[in-house]
């Protein structure tokens, strides 16, 4: 068999693992068009606030990569020739395939006002990206952050650590109003003033000026004239599906796979961000962007290529993050609808995060230590934790493996309920069952 | 609090010292590299976070650095057995 996996992010290095646990022999070429390889997408955030060197970024050694024994193509494949099994490279030459992994991930929206194209409109996909940010960061200096989700903090909070002014703008009346409740918008946007970020409500860019092709000032909706040396945008992802799309494979917002990791092309298979996998257990065809996910899909693609039929099981959705310097674990379902900062989904987002469970909200919080429980009928749906973490891995198993709360429901449900206490309480009974 | 406030230690070092070992959550990882990156004696941390295998390291001083400094929570102080056997 002849591998050919087209993305080198974290889901198509995991491929190669998957493929070499099974087969040490056969050929995999791995295409890929980011000219620094393989590295911590998630970590760029912390390159940019200089908490890390950019040479650390990198997991694995050169060392690491050989013994996997892959050839590498640096380039971007244009087109697949289902048919002969072939793909065209836009270097002119063509590699053929027993069996193909699209893992070519997403790329941010691009930001569709007059003037987007002035120099110093920046984004964060790729390493690429992070340096031309901190190449136009300069101290003293304006900046204007639009968008919203992690990656708008992470420019945000990035470009301030750098001693720029930054300016937040937000099209509604609050932070990331479709997975966090309005309690912890403001537990954000509190934390964000108090480290010296301006934050401009009902705000939406509708021009960017400049003079000598750089951008100089946004104009708001309002009319209002903003003036800064750079803007960044973070308004959404989207799934790179043009080269499935020409090949004919099924594409919804992404690649369509069966759990398998499977195209409707039974030796095409795609998995990260740019595959909208199926899930048995919701019979949904579901978006993330997550590094874990990422990686696991990666892994059973890999397995599933080699010709070891493996499932695909859907973790609820979960994600550590950092926001406005305060660690925030997102597991399951917690949020609802739309939000105006957002077109698509955002970049470590995931569109479960996003459904409103037919559930009730048990609540309880500090300023800077929240936690918040969405309880189902007989299980938790989901779980928001900021600040103190000591509760996150017991909710993340106990979201995980559908534990039976009936125990403790009506007690969480009660007003003023410590659930944090009940939760511990009961966490403390299951390990001394166990 | 500052944004530097989040380099606070929350680990009980003197606790678990010479009886602790680092134990990595994988599904937290991002492969970011902030322990590694801080690690004063040089060992990767990170590796140990992708194969979700614990820093049964000699050298590692469980001094904690790797674990407070972990934006993701991914790193944790488990007690151990003393008499284990150690990696080289």
């Amino acid at each position: 068999m002849n591998y050919v996996i087209i993305g080198s992010g974290v889901a198509g290095i995991a491929a190669i693992e998957a493929i070499r646990s099974i087969d040490s022999a056969s050929s995999i070429t791995l295409i890929g068009d980011d000219p620094y390889g393989f590295y911590s997408r998630p970590g760029l955030a912390y390159y940019l606030t200089g908490e890390l060197h950019d040479k650390a970024l990198f997991p694995r050694t050169a060392e690491d990569l050989r013994k996997l024994n892959f050839f590498y193509l640096r380039g971007q494949a244009t087109k697949i020739l289902r048919a002969g099994h072939i793909l065209e490279l836009d270097t002119q030459s063509t590699v053929s395939y027993g069996r193909l992994l699209i893992a070519v991930g997403a790329q941010a929206l691009p930001l569709e006002v007059p003037g987007a194209d002035l120099e110093g409109v920046l984004k964060l996909d790729h390493m690429s990206d992070a340096k031309l940010i901190l190449k136009h960061a300069r101290r003293g200096k304006s900046a204007v952050v639009v968008g919203g989700g992690i990656t708008a903090l992470e420019l945000a909070e990035g470009l301030l650590s750098r001693g720029m002014r930054v300016h937040y703008l937000l099209r509604g009346d609050r932070y990331w109003s479709n997975v966090l409740d309005e309690h912890e918008s403001r537990i954000i946007e509190h934390r964000l003033q108090e480290e010296g970020v301006t934050l401009h409500h009902h705000a939406e860019v509708i021009e960017v000026t400049g003079g000598h092709a750089k951008v100089s000032a946004v104009r708001l909706l309002n009319g209002q004239l903003l003036k800064c040396d750079l803007l960044a945008y973070a308004i959404g992802i989207r799934p790179r599906v043009g080269l499935a799309k020409q090949a004919g494979l099924a594409i919804d917002r992404g690649i369509l796979v069966n759990e398998y990791l499977q195209t409707n092309d039974p030796d095409v298979f795609a998995a990260g961000d740019v595959a909208q996998a199926y899930d048995p257990m919701s019979g949904r065809s579901i978006l993330d962007s997550l590094w874990t996910p990422a990686r696991q899909q990666g892994f059973t693609a890999g397995l599933n290529m080699a010709g070891e039929k493996t499932a695909y099981l859907k973790a609820p959705p979960f994600n550590v993050t950092r926001l406005a310097g305060l660690t925030t674990t997102i597991i399951g379902t917690v949020g609802r609808g739309r939000d105006d900062d957002l077109v698509g989904i955002a970049r470590g987002d995931s569109e479960t995060w996003r459904q409103l469970p037919d559930s009730i909200v048990a609540q309880t919080g500090f300023e800077v230590n929240r936690l918040r429980l969405l309880v189902g009928e007989k299980t938790l749906l989901g779980a928001i934790v900021m600040g103190d973490q000591k509760l996150s891995f017991p909710l993340e198993k106990m979201i995980t493996n559908n534990m039976d709360i009936s125990p403790i429901r009506e007690r969480l449900l009660a007003p003023n309920a410590r659930i944090g206490d009940i939760v511990a309480e009961y966490w403390a009974g299951v390990n001394t069952r166990h | 609090m500052t944004f530097l406030g989040i380099f606070k230690r929350d680990a009980k070092k003197h606790t678990v010292l010479a009886s602790g070992q680092v134990v990595p959550d994988s599904a937290r990882c991002v492969q970011c590299g902030i322990c590694t990156y801080n690690c004063p004696i040089g060992i990767d941390v990170r590796s140990h976070a992708w194969s979700g295998e614990p820093v049964r390291h000699s050298q590692c001083l469980t001094c904690g650095e790797c674990v407070a400094r972990c934006p993701r929570g991914v790193l944790r102080f488990e007690q151990t057995d003393l008499f284990a056997k150690g990696e080289s």
